[in-house]
C-alpha cells in the first residue's frame, strides 16, 4: 500500500517537473547536499533579475534520471558521471560547490576537535575491526587523551547519499581491506553500525548514542555543535575541518585530469588539505532541445561563480577557486551549443 | 357524434401513454447511466489493481532474472557489487509487524472492552475520542516522536534491564542480547503497536456494541461474571468483526513506511536480537529508491515491492479464509 503512494508521489513529482520545465524559471533537479546554497541563490538572483529557479532536491539519482528523460534543464549530483556516461548521453558537467566531511563522535569528556583520527584507522572502526575507543590504534593517535574502553557504536546513512559516495572513496583510497571488502557507491552494504536516515537522522543518532561515531556534512557539526574530529590527511599532517582546509584540497587538486572536472576530493595532497572535502557537480545537454532555458541556467551559474562565493561561506560551503572557474567557462563556450553561441 | 366521441380520448390515451413511455424511458436511461458509472468505479479499481501488479511484474523482471529465488533467501544487499537479497527486509517486516500484533492486539481490545462493558458513561467519550485522534495523526509524526523521546528513554529506562534480566536464561537471552541503541525491531515493533491500536480499538468496539443485550443479560442473569461474559458471550459473538479489525491493523503495520525509517536502524542483517536493528521492506524502497542508478538495483527495489504486495495479499486472503472457517463453524 505504502508502496503504491510511494509510487504515486514519484510520478506526480515527475508530472510536476514537466509543467516546471515548460515555465519560464529555470529548472533542475538533483542532490540534496547543495540545496540550502542553490535556494539562498535563487532567492538572491531572482530579486536581481527576475528570474526564478525551480529545484527539486530529489537526490542526485533522480537528478541523473530526469536530465537523462530530459524533464529538467539542468540536474544535479554528488557522484560525477564518467566520461563514457558523459560521452554516450551527451551532457556536459562542472563542478560548482564543495563541502567538507566530517567525522562526529560522542564520547564522554572529548571535546570538539580534540581527537585525532586517520584514514587507515577510520575504516578500521566502519569495518568493526575496531571496537573499543581505548584501542591501540586510536591511543596512538592521541597519546595524551583519556580514552573510556567504551564499545564504539558506528551510525551511518540509510538512504542513498552523495556524502556516502565521497566518504566510502575515501575510504577505500586509504584501506584496501575497505576496498575489497565495501567499495565506494552511494549506498553500500555496512558490516557494522545503525543506518539513520540523511544528515540530520545522523547527527541525532550520534548526539543520543554514547561512543558513538558517524559522519556528517560540515555544515551539520557545526550547527548541532556536535564533537568533530581532526584528521591526519595524505602529506601526515593533522588538520581541522574549516573552510581554508576544505578550499586548499579543492585548490592541490588537478582538475584537468578527469572528464567533466569529476575530481573526488577525497585524500588529496597538500599539507593543508581535508582529506574528506567533496564537490558537487550541475548536468547540462551540450546540444540542447530549449538552448535558450540552458542559456539562462548558465547565465544564473555564471552569477553565482561570480557573486554567490559570500553566501556559500555563510553556509559552510566553499567556493570553486578562480582557476576552476576560469577552466568550466571556456568548456562552456566551448562545448555547450545555447542560444547564446 | 359516436365517432366523434370515441376519437376524442383516443389521442389522449395515445398521449398518456406516450409520456409514460417517455417518463419510463428517463427512469431506464438514468437507471442504466447510474449502473454504468457504478460497474465502472468498480471495474477501475480491477483495472488499477491489475496496472499495479503488472508494472511492479515488468519493473522487477532484472531482478528475477539475476537472482532467481535466491533473492528471497540471500542476506546480501550490496549496492557496489549489485547482489541484492531480499531475505532481511522480509524477516524485518513479518518480525516488527508481528511484534506490533503480539503487543497491540491484547491492549486493543483491552480498551474496547473497558469501552463497552466497564467503563463509566461520562469517561466513554473523552477516552473513545482520545483513541481516534490517535488514528489521525500522521506516521512521520510517531516516527519523529520515536526517534527524539521514545528511544533515548528506552535505550536508558529499558533495554539494558531487559538485557539484564534475560542475560542467564537460555533462547531468551539471544532474543534480548544487547548493546542497547535504543533504535532496533522492538522500538519499531512497539511504534507500530500504538500506530495499529486506534484501527483495532474502533472496530472491535463497534462489533462488541452490536452484542444483543439480551444475550449479555441472560448471561448475567444466570450469575455469570463480567470476564465469563467477554470470553463466552460477547467474544465468540463477534469473532468475525474481531479478525476483521486484526487484519486492518496487521495490513497498516506491515506497509508502515516512515515512522519504521525512524526507528528501525535501517541495517541489512538478520540478527537473533529483536533489540539489534534490521529493516523493512518498505524502510528500504523509501531510503534507497531516490538515490537508486542502475537497472539491477531499481529493479530489486521493485521486486521487494511486488513482495510485499504479495505479502499483504496472503494476509487478506488468510484473514478471508478463517472467516469463512469461523462461519462455517458457527453454522453447523
Amino acid at each position: 500500500m505504502r508502496f503504491m503512494s510511494y509510487a504515486a508521489a514519484a510520478s506526480l513529482a515527475a508530472a510536476l517537473s514537466v509543467t516546471a520545465a515548460q515555465a519560464a524559471d529555470i529548472s533542475g533537479a538533483g542532490a540534496t547536499f547543495p540545496y540550502p546554497i542553490y535556494a539562498k541563490w535563487a532567492d538572491a538572483y531572482k530579486k536581481e533579475t527576475g528570474i526564478g529557479l525551480n529545484y527539486q532536491s530529489i537526490g542526485s539519482g533522480g537528478g541523473i534520471k530526469q536530465i537523462k528523460a530530459g524533464t529538467v534543464t539542468f540536474g544535479a549530483t554528488d557522484a560525477p558521471l564518467t566520461g563514457d556516461d558523459l560521452t554516450s548521453s551527451g551532457l556536459a558537467q562542472f563542478p560548482m560547490v564543495m563541502g567538507g566531511i566530517v567525522p562526529v563522535i560522542n564520547l564522554e569528556g572529548i571535546k570538539p576537535g580534540e581527537l585525532v583520527l586517520d584514514g587507515p584507522t577510520l575504516a578500521k572502526i566502519f569495518l568493526g575491526q575496531i571496537t573499543k575507543w581505548d584501542d591501540e590504534a586510536i591511543k596512538k593517535l592521541n597519546p595524551d587523551a583519556k580514552l573510556p574502553s567504551t564499545a564504539i557504536a558506528v551510525v551511518h546513512r540509510s538512504d542513498g547519499s552523495g556524502t556516502t559516495y565521497n566518504f566510502t572513496y575515501y575510504l577505500s583510497a586509504v584501506s584496501e581491506d575497505w576496498k575489497s571488502k565495501v567499495g565506494t557507491e552511494k549506498a553500500v552494504e555496512w558490516p557494522v553500525g545503525i543506518g539513520a536516515k540523511g544528515n540530520e537522522g545522523v547527527a541525532n543518532n550520534v548526539t543520543q548514542t554514547k561512543g558513538s561515531i558517524g559522519y556528517v556534512e560540515s555544515a551539520y557539526a557545526k550547527q548541532n555543535k556536535m564533537t568533530y574530529t581532526k584528521m591526519v590527511n595524505k602529506d601526515g599532517k593533522t588538520v581541522e575541518p574549516t573552510s581554508a582546509t576544505f578550499a586548499a584540497a579543492a585548490s592541490h587538486a588537478d582538475w584537468s585530469s578527469v572528464p567533466g572536472f569529476g575530481v573526488i576530493l577525497a585524500n588529496q595532497p597538500g599539507s593543508d588539505a581535508w582529506p574528506m572535502t567533496a564537490a558537487t557537480w550541475i548536468l547540462v545537454y551540450k546540444q540542447p532541445k530549449d538552448p535558450v532555458a540552458t542559456a539562462e541556467a548558465l547565465k544564473f551559474f555564471g552569477w553565482a561563480y561570480k557573486d554567490g562565493g559570500k553566501m556559500a561561506e555563510e553556509l559552510d560551503y566553499v567556493p570553486m577557486p578562480e582557476n576552476v572557474v576560469s577552466a568550466v567557462k571556456k568548456m562552456w563556450s566551448s562545448d555547450i551549443k545555447t542560444a547564446m553561441n | 357524434m359516436d365517432m366523434a366521441l370515441q376519437s376524442v380520448p383516443v389521442p389522449g390515451v395515445a398521449r398518456d401513454r406516450e409520456q409514460r413511455n417517455r417518463t419510463l424511458r428517463r427512469f431506464r436511461i438514468g437507471d442504466r447511466t447510474f449502473r454504468i458509472l457504478t460497474q465502472g468505479s468498480a471495474i477501475a479499481v480491477l483495472v488499477l489493481l491489475a496496472g499495479v501488479m503488472l508494472s511492479l511484474v515488468h519493473g522487477s523482471l532484472p531482478a528475477w532474472k539475476a537472482f532467481g529465488l535466491d533473492f528471497f533467501t540471500s542476506q546480501s544487499w550490496n549496492p557496489v557489487t549489485e547482489k541484492f537479497g531480499a531475505a532481511p527486509a522480509i524477516y524485518g517486516t513479518l518480525l516488527t509487524s508481528f511484534l506490533a500484533m503480539l503487543i497491540g492486539v491484547p491492549v486493543s481490545l483491552g480498551i474496547a472492552i473497558f469501552l463497552t462493558e466497564i467503563c463509566p458513561e461520562r469517561l466513554r467519550r473523552p477516552i473513545g475520542i482520545a483513541v481516534e485522534l490517535l488514528a489521525g495523526i500522521p506516521s512521520i509524526i510517531y516516527g519523529i516522536w520515536g526517534l527524539f523521546v521514545f528511544a533515548p528513554w528506552f535505550q536508558v529506562h529499558v533495554q539494558p534491564l531487559l538485557i539484564d534480566a534475560f542475560a542467564n536464561i537460555p533462547i531468551l537471552n539471544q532474543l534480548f542480547a544487547g548493546p542497547p541503541y535504543g533504535i532496533g525491531m522492538l522500538t519499531a515493533g512497539l511504534i507500530l503497536a500504538i500506530m495499529v491500536l486506534p484501527f483495532i480499538t474502533s472496530i472491535t468496539r463497534e462489533v462488541f456494541e452490536t452484542v444483543p443485550p439480551v444475550l449479555k443479560e441472560a448471561a448475567y442473569g444466570i450469575g455469570c461474571t463480567r470476564w465469563e461474559v467477554m470470553r463466552r458471550v460477547v467474544i465468540p459473538y463477534t469473532r468475525v468483526g474481531i479478525v476483521g479489525g486484526v487484519m486492518l491493523g496487521l495490513g497498516r503495520a506491515l506497509g508502515e513506511t516512515m515512522a519504521v525509517t525512524f526507528v528501525i536502524g535501517n541495517a541489512h542483517r538478520i540478527v537473533t536480537s529483536i533489540l539489534a536493528p534490521g529493516t523493512t521492506i518498505s524502510a528500504t524502497i523509501a531510503n534507497e529508491f531516490t538515490e537508486a542508478v542502475g537497472d539491477l538495483y531499481t529493479s530489486s527495489l521493485v521486486a521487494l515491492g511486488l513482495i510485499l504486495f504479495f505479502i499483504t495479499f496472503i494476509v487478506l486472503a488468510a484473514a478471508r479464509l478463517m472467516l469463512m472457517r469461523i462461519e462455517k463453524k458457527a453454522g453447523s
